[in-house]
């Protein structure tokens, strides 16, 4: 075994011929070919989501001025003098604060898409069961009758919805048709309207994430669980429901955070008193034309909705490192 | 196995009864007086329009190991999961332990199963997969702990309680899926391929390891498996399933050595048969002109039939012996060329053609160095066994 023009080297890893080159490889290829692969989508969320960012964070610390635009500039250049002068209004901030009026618009937003997640994950959940269980062709069709209806616009649907609930709507029609009231139920213009929208709209974001974690459970699961003494129902909470969290967060997450800024199913559904941030951000941009009071709201709830989501993410991975 | 595959199937011409092998005699004296502890009773399975399980009768004794063996699609597996309760009878019933299980759901019967997937629950490590059952039972904590301790040092995981399922080998989940199986104390274990997903060596051990776990519990196992080499070793007895039915049930023995059927001869082992007429029928033995061999076959035990009667014969190559000259011998003697030889260290194999086309399979075990060297290709050679080597089959 001894070789003369390549003297052994120490019998280590590290140390074997070939490790100049492998520890180059990443750099010359590899490490360049998978920058130029993520740098559209980089360049991309540059231009199209944090540019925008800052501009509504700069409009945030401005003034409201009545003005084309209608917000002071922050940079005041005084030519006489020189000077360069940098304003920034922490003004709307504070104010958010001390108005309860926002606040209780952050807290009603969220408790109405928390609980409209909620119902959206407890309908979801056995339709994703469902078409996780069915075979061939049956499921190509059931996941594409999940998928159907965004094909229709949905503001029209939603105004479908408002057809549907209104005092002398279908519903009411029928229900009075067959004798089970015999006053219209006012259901347009209230949260329940608003709750049922939110589902209605969000449904397939958590059907589809949850039919992907269902779809990957191995039924003998379930026979083993009931072998092993299970009922069902017991087995549906001790096997079904930890292996599919995976699913359950990722739909949740999807339509929590849309349901907390939504503008148009309040707005259409809802009555006045529905407080939701999405409305109150409309209201100070086109009604009050408060510009950056408006940003300062926009930029708040972004913290407010990102922070817990990213708590999620890490205890999520967090979860899978350790397993 | 290409010999057997030339010949049709035959029809007898007269009405035989099969020979008082150790069939159900021997088992008669085992299990005397012993009442069945799992008895399926004329059990048919339907799928829509296919019969899975055609009813089946069968009856498996206390701290048996018995094996079903079959083919995929036989019916093995179904018939395993109406003994767990996965599937109802269309027709029949099932007793366990004199207990009619006719509409009793899985989680009440007093039988668990080790799946051949294993079915370990991912999400769970090793130590709660195992007490999963025991939790489901409300077996006080302290004591679950305790089982679940003794249970992981039987199957040698001792250390290995903290440990995520895909954090194991292959063999390490086949014994953490036994354990779970075995903690609820099963009265019936039923195992579908439980070596199925093992290498060979590790399967060679852990084979060894399950009877001994079974004969030091007393459990009553029955194993599903398709594996004829892993059912011969395994098992107490094994009962053979074709399209739905159960074809012979016996000791592994008497399975291999008198097989009452054609198909269970070529099942389990390999086999050279010969079709032939019978010419002479006494007592103790049976003279039969096959014109395949080319010489009169001579069986001393086997099968009651009569003159003329078309059989076949059945004859395992290991019982063949192999020689240049001719032996002292004019019956069950037959001359040929060797074709093919694949040596395979402890025996060789040779195949040997006959004048008649036919082609027949010899093996002998390297008993010497020497020996293999021997016999080369396109040499002429006679073959030869004794009067009691060879079965006759009727079916």
């Amino acid at each position: 075994m001894t070789d003369l023009t390549h003297p052994r080297l120490p019998d280590t890893d590290k140390d074997s011929p070939g490790w100049l080159q492998r520890k180059l490889q990443p750099l010359t290829k590899t490490r360049w070919g998978r920058f130029a692969v993520v740098a559209l989508p980089l360049l991309w969320l540059a231009i199209f989501f944090f540019v925008p960012f800052m501009v509504v964070f700069k409009i945030s610390l401005a003034e409201t001025a009545i003005a084309i635009p209608p917000y002071t500039s922050l940079l005041d250049w005084d030519a006489e003098e020189g000077l360069l002068a940098l304003s920034l209004n922490l003004g709307n901030y504070l104010f958010l604060l001390e108005d309860s009026f926002y606040i209780d618009a952050w807290l009603s937003s969220i408790k109405i898409a928390g609980i409209s997640t909620f119902f959206t994950l407890l309908v979801a959940f056995p339709i994703a069961w469902l078409i996780a269980r069915s075979h061939g062709s049956r499921r190509g069709l059931l996941l594409a009758l999940v998928i159907l209806p965004f094909w229709t616009s949905f503001l029209l649907r939603v105004y479908a919805w408002m057809g549907f609930l209104k005092k002398n709507g279908i519903v009411n029609e029928f229900l009075l048709s067959i004798g089970v009231i015999d006053q219209p139920l006012i259901m347009l213009q209230t949260d329940f309207a608003v709750y049922l929208g939110i589902v209605y709209t969000y449904l397939p974001f958590m059907v589809l994430p949850l039919y992907t974690a269902l779809e990957k459970l191995d039924m003998t699961l379930f026979e083993a669980a009931e072998d092993l003494g299970c009922r069902p129902i017991q087995s549906f909470f001790l096997i079904t429901l930890p292996l599919a969290i995976p699913g359950i967060v990722a739909g949740c997450v999807l339509v929590f955070i849309p349901a907390v800024g939504e503008f148009v199913i309040p707005s259409l559904l809802g009555g006045s008193d529905t407080l939701m941030i999405g409305r109150v951000l409309w209201d100070e941009f086109f009604l009050n034309r408060d510009w950056p009071m408006a940003s300062a709201v926009a930029i708040v709830m972004l913290i407010v909705i990102v922070l817990p989501v990213m708590f999620i993410r890490n205890g999520k991975n967090n979860g899978e490192g350790a397993s | 196995m290409t010999s057997t595959q030339l010949i049709e199937p035959c029809v007898a011409a007269t009405v035989v009864t099969p020979s008082p092998t150790a069939d159900s005699e021997a088992l008669a004296d085992k299990y005397a007086g012993q009442t069945p502890f799992v008895s399926i009773q004329n059990v048919s399975k339907t799928f829509g329009d296919f019969t899975a399980v055609d009813n089946v009768s069968l009856d498996i004794y206390q701290s048996e190991l018995f094996c079903l063996l079959g083919g995929s699609g036989c019916g093995k597996s179904t018939l395993l999961r109406m003994l767990a309760g996965f599937e109802e009878p269309s027709q029949g019933k099932i007793l366990i332990d004199g207990v009619d299980m006719t509409g009793i759901p899985p989680w009440d019967r007093p039988v668990n199963m080790m799946f051949q997937s294993y079915a370990l629950f991912p999400h769970m490590n090793v130590a709660d997969n195992i007490a999963f059952g025991l939790k489901r039972e409300g077996v006080p904590r302290d004591e679950v702990k305790e089982r679940v301790a003794k249970m992981l040092e039987l199957v040698q995981l001792g250390h290995l309680g903290k440990r995520k399922p895909d954090q194991l080998s292959g063999g390490q989940r086949q014994r953490v899926a036994l354990a779970r199986a075995l903690i609820k104390r099963p009265k019936l274990l039923l195992l579908d391929e439980p070596l199925g997903a093992l290498d060979r060596k590790l399967r060679e051990e852990t084979q060894f390891e399950l009877i001994n776990i079974q004969e030091s519990l007393g459990v009553t196992f029955v194993v599903v498996t398709h594996d004829q080499e892993e059912a011969m070793t395994l098992a107490s007895r094994i009962g053979v399933m074709d399209q739905g039915i159960i074809v012979q049930t016996d000791e592994p023995h008497d399975m291999y050595e008198f097989p009452s059927s054609r198909f269970v001869a070529e099942f389990i082992g390999s086999v050279n048969i010969f079709e032939g007429i019978v010419t002479e029928d006494e007592r103790d033995s049976v003279r039969i002109n096959s014109r395949e061999a080319g010489c009169t076959l001579a069986v001393n035990h086997g099968i009651s039939c009569a003159p003329h009667q078309h059989v076949h014969v059945a004859l395992r190559p290991e019982k063949i012996r192999i020689s240049h000259s001719h032996p002292d011998q004019q019956e069950n003697c037959i001359s040929g060329v060797i074709e093919e030889i694949a040596y395979m260290g402890s025996l060789s194999s040779f195949r040997v053609k006959l004048a008649s086309g036919k082609e027949i399979r010899v093996t002998r075990p390297n008993t010497d160095r020497r020996m293999a060297e021997r016999f080369t290709w396109e040499d002429k050679v006679f073959l030869f066994w004794d009067e009691d080597s060879s079965v006759v089959l009727t079916s």
